[in-house]
């Protein structure tokens, strides 16, 4: 199980969670412009969503090793 | 008008990612529509799903960024002391944004702006101390909130290509792949079924009369 405690390590993580409108927003908008269809409509905002959020963690990967590095 | 498929095969039946035709009606109308409210060009194309999606998520991120800065980070302002660049994608929202506009011109004539329960609502802060206490006030919030009113613009302009030029047909990449997994597959197996194994041929071969 993920310790909540390691949480602490990152002050302002929470700050984060301002983030989740706006991918579900932007991916939702993005997968609508791109089809005309729901199911279509839907697993595109999904992908998108999913590489927002891999693309999110790899930054945030880097910029803890760099962290750590100093 | 209708958007047509271009060079693209047509639709299927099959396929969810096919291009089908779109009725666009007036593409210039609707898109002017989908300027002024998101979301208000595709309901006039008859476009009712997309058109709600529009409103519903661009408005919401626009309003809800603007509660988060108490009215005040969608603001024209343009002179030597602040140069107001976020109010270029905030504009791409049309209307909701158009009261910064309005506030801005009234500074301009020496009016006092409008105030609604006493908020300067999308007024220009007056000075640099002014600016200093909303910042103060609404701490990171006001810098969330400018960068949710930038977002639904620039959404919104997506959304008023999609009205004007009707969808940018593509396949999401997880389905590319899949596509040619799949290919790859048949092609594998064809060519197994054409070109027999080894052990098939030497059996042919020790079948066949010398």
């Amino acid at each position: 199980m993920f310790p909540i405690s390691l949480l602490a390590m990152f002050p302002g993580s929470q700050l984060v969670l301002y983030a989740l409108p706006l991918i579900v927003v932007v991916s939702l908008v993005y997968g609508a412009t791109r089809h005309e269809t729901w199911p279509a409509i839907l697993k595109h905002s999904w992908d998108t969503a999913v590489w927002i959020l891999g693309f999110m963690g790899a930054v945030f990967l880097v910029i803890l090793l760099a962290g750590w590095t100093q | 008008m209708s958007n047509d498929t271009g060079s693209q095969p047509t639709a299927s039946d099959q396929d969810p990612y096919a291009p089908i035709p779109v009725d666009l009606k007036n593409p210039t109308t609707a898109a002017i529509l989908a300027w002024l409210v998101p979301g208000a060009g595709h309901l006039y194309q008859g476009r009712r799903g997309k058109g709600i999606l529009f409103l519903v998520c661009i408005l919401s991120i626009y309003f809800l960024g603007l509660s988060m800065g108490g009215g005040r980070v969608v603001y024209a302002k343009w002179d030597n002391t602040e140069k107001r660049l976020p109010l270029f994608c905030q504009l791409g929202v049309g209307l909701p944004a158009m009261p910064a506009l309005i506030q801005s011109a009234l500074i301009r004539q020496k009016m006092d702006p409008i105030e609604i329960n006493g908020v300067r609502f999308m007024a220009p802060p007056a000075d640099v101390s002014e600016m200093a206490d909303l910042h103060r006030t609404y701490g990171y919030l006001f810098e969330m909130g400018t960068l949710y009113t930038m977002i639904a613009g620039l959404l919104n302009v997506l959304a008023i290509y999609d009205a004007g030029a009707g969808p940018v047909w593509m396949i999401p990449d997880s389905e590319k792949k899949k596509r040619s997994r799949k290919a790859e597959d048949s092609s594998s197996d064809d060519e197994e079924e054409e070109a027999p194994s080894d052990e098939t041929k030497r059996n042919q071969s020790a079948e066949s009369p010398a």
